[in-house]
């Protein structure tokens, strides 16, 4: 068991995955150098420039050029730069890469991922800081992860890798260096399967990728005044697993939804509606949710903090819901 | 490039006269109420298609356009596929689930319509790196419209393919309209061709009537890419006969541009240059005509006998793998 950070172990998982199946290949902006998050660093001094490719900034044929080639035998992993860029590629997303198999009669397979550095911080300003889950939770044909451990990171950047499908991997950038243990051995995280990031009895809080750590520091602060939280980290949103989000509510019978983007809309406000559908006789108190404000995000630091889903916001939807 | 024989001639007649029967027959049928959505012919423009899918190799790729029956049948696609597939029947090529302007055929490397203006020519280049990666000497032809060349995935398109040096071949199907919007009044420069100087590949402009010009000038850009050295685009000139879509009023051009489509109608100008140099006769051409007529009746009564599909087929093929509830 390694101690690496978060961005370390997108590396290894895109090592470990170009080592085995030579299909496999990276593409996107300034790669080479593994600029901006670093997480591509190095791939050019073992795989070549064949397989690392730098691209030029034009994001609509970065993934159209990816889908071309996932459709005719080979396996991309195109880094979105900063997920806000996707609007650039955005037809080529939604139109071609989600909609292909399907309008086609399952004829074409489409093994492709979309690894979406995102999230708010440091003040990036409008556009590189938004969390754009949402709009692909809302797109038939395209599975959704989103790791918030160093061990997920890999894991399910891993499967996302030799799923037959386009997987969109959301890699929120405030947790690159986040540091986490990593198994020794590969190891695969399946899509689909969440994870308890902490036990407990009184409150469940759904909560993706930065909002994991953010709820477990609640859960800290809470289990202070004897209020035990239990951390649901969904790991995918498609596919989901409803089924453990539903135990949890089983033993817990309180709700709270925790995630950065915006309120309105959003991939949780959709998980609270599947709480709603399978667990409502469960429910001893209204789900509370914790998102941004319905705003872009600002760039001056108080501006940002303000906008910035925290623990402290966690810990005030928690105390709703036991009120 | 050596010039087409007997055989090669005769076939792109033959596929010429298969588009445009199958495309007269599918308008008819729309008219009728047997074809449902919205309907976009090539009907003029044969010359193009043909011309294209004569100077490739059966495992090349193509992909097409929302104007891509020719595409399709020119590049070998079955028409009791595509015709039921345009009925929107359970045993269409794509189950009912594309139709006109989404239809694929991967069985003859047709990677797919499009319902969204030039987003092939993004895709193409992928489609290049893998011939490439793969060392397979295939070549992908992206076809687009003159109107289509003015958006963003063009131009990135064609640098990403010049930059790497990848086989392929971009077509531009100018029928001078972009929809209903004159080609002068969408283009800057006038010439699409003349925008390949810009990414330093060639750029050339062809008679898109004349099938023999398509498919000189196509044949140069493939021996061009499959010996590695990069991309080309074909400015093919052409003339559409019929509506932007089908019960298009078409009140932006008047009769003169269809009267001098119907003067170039580049099947009667290969029939005549047929005549001439003796490789066809008057009964000859009758029975080419009456064997096409008779495969596309098929294609039809086998589109009209097939069933629809089950409403609950809606929910399938989305993805290869996915054994979750939603």
């Amino acid at each position: 068991m390694a101690r690496i950070d978060f961005g370390d172990a997108l590396n290894l998982a895109l090592r470990e995955e170009m080592r085995r199946d030579p299909r496999v290949y990276c593409l996107g902006e300034d790669i080479v150098l593994g600029l901006p998050f670093g997480v591509t660093k190095g791939l050019i001094d073992e795989f070549g420039a064949a397989r690392v490719l730098n691209a030029p900034i034009s994001e609509a044929a970065i993934v159209g050029s990816a889908f071309g080639a996932a459709v005719t035998g080979l396996v991309p992993v195109v880094d979105m730069h900063f997920a806000d860029f996707v609007t650039c590629a955005m037809d080529e997303v939604a139109n071609q890469i989600a909609k292909s198999r399907y309008m086609f009669g399952g004829q074409i397979d489409c093994p492709l991922t979309l690894r979406m550095p995102y999230g708010i911080g440091k003040s990036g300003g409008g556009h590189h800081s938004n969390s754009v889950e949402a709009w692909f939770v809302n797109l038939p044909g395209v599975k959704v992860a989103i790791p918030s451990t160093p061990a997920d990171a890999r894991g399910l950047l891993k499967t996302a890798i030799r799923d037959p499908d386009p997987v969109l991997v959301f890699e929120h950038r405030g947790l690159y260096r986040v540091v986490g243990e990593v198994p020794d051995a590969e190891t695969l995280v399946p899509l689909g399967e969440a994870a308890i990031a902490r036990p407990g009895r009184d409150v469940t809080v759904i909560a993706t990728a930065r909002m994991v750590h953010e709820s477990l520091e609640a859960a800290r602060r809470l289990a202070e005044e004897g209020i035990e939280v239990e951390v649901v980290d969904p790991r995918s949103l498609v596919p989901l697993d409803r089924d453990t989000l539903a135990a949890s509510v089983r033993r817990t019978h309180r709700v709270v939804v925790a995630e950065e983007g915006p309120m309105r809309g959003s991939a949780g406000a959709w998980l609270a509606w599947v709480v709603m559908e399978d667990s409502f006789d469960e429910l001893d108190a209204p789900i509370v949710r914790v998102a941004a404000p319905n705003v872009p995000i600002p760039f001056s630091p108080p501006l940002e903090s303000f906008v910035m889903p925290g623990a402290d916001d966690v810990v005030a939807a928690v105390r709703q819901v036991v009120k | 490039m050596s010039a087409p024989g007997p055989d090669a001639l005769h076939a792109m007649y033959a596929s010429m006269l298969r588009v445009r029967v199958f495309e007269e027959r599918a308008r008819e049928l729309f008219q009728q109420g047997r074809i449902p959505g919205f309907l976009h012919t090539s009907v003029g423009q044969e010359a193009v298609a043909v011309g294209v899918a004569a100077a490739l190799r059966a495992d090349d790729y193509v992909l097409s356009t929302h104007r891509g029956h020719g595409h399709l049948v020119a590049k070998g696609g079955s028409l009791r596929g595509l015709m039921a597939e345009l009925y929107g029947k359970a045993n269409g090529i794509c189950h009912g689930k594309g139709g006109t302007m989404h239809i694929a055929d991967a069985s003859v490397g047709y990677l797919g319509a499009n319902g969204v203006l030039a987003s092939g020519c993004v895709v193409a280049p992928g489609v290049g790196l893998s011939i490439k990666h793969r060392k397979s000497g295939q070549v992908v032809v992206t076809f687009f419209g003159d109107g289509a060349a003015n958006r963003g995935p063009f131009h990135e398109g064609v640098n990403m393919a010049a930059l790497w040096k990848l086989p392929v071949v971009f077509v531009c199907e100018n029928n001078r309209w972009a929809s209903s919007t004159a080609h002068a009044l969408s283009t800057a420069g006038g010439s699409i061709a003349a925008r390949a100087a810009g990414y330093g590949i060639p750029g050339e402009s062809v008679d898109g009537n004349d099938v023999l010009a398509v498919q000189d000038a196509t044949a140069r850009a493939v021996a061009r890419a499959r010996a590695g050295a990069g991309p080309s685009l074909i400015e093919a000139h052409t003339i559409r006969w019929v509506g932007h879509f089908e019960g298009d009023a078409q009140a932006y051009r008047g009769r003169e541009e269809v009267a001098e489509g119907r003067r170039r109608d580049p099947i009667a100008r290969l029939e005549a240059h047929l005549i001439e140099r003796r490789l066809l006769d008057a009964a000859q051409a009758q029975r080419v005509r009456a064997a096409v007529v008779a495969e596309i009746e098929d294609a039809i009564a086998h589109a009209e006998a097939s069933p629809l599909p089950r409403p609950e087929d809606a929910l399938t093929d989305l993805f290869a793998h996915y054994p979750w509830r939603e």
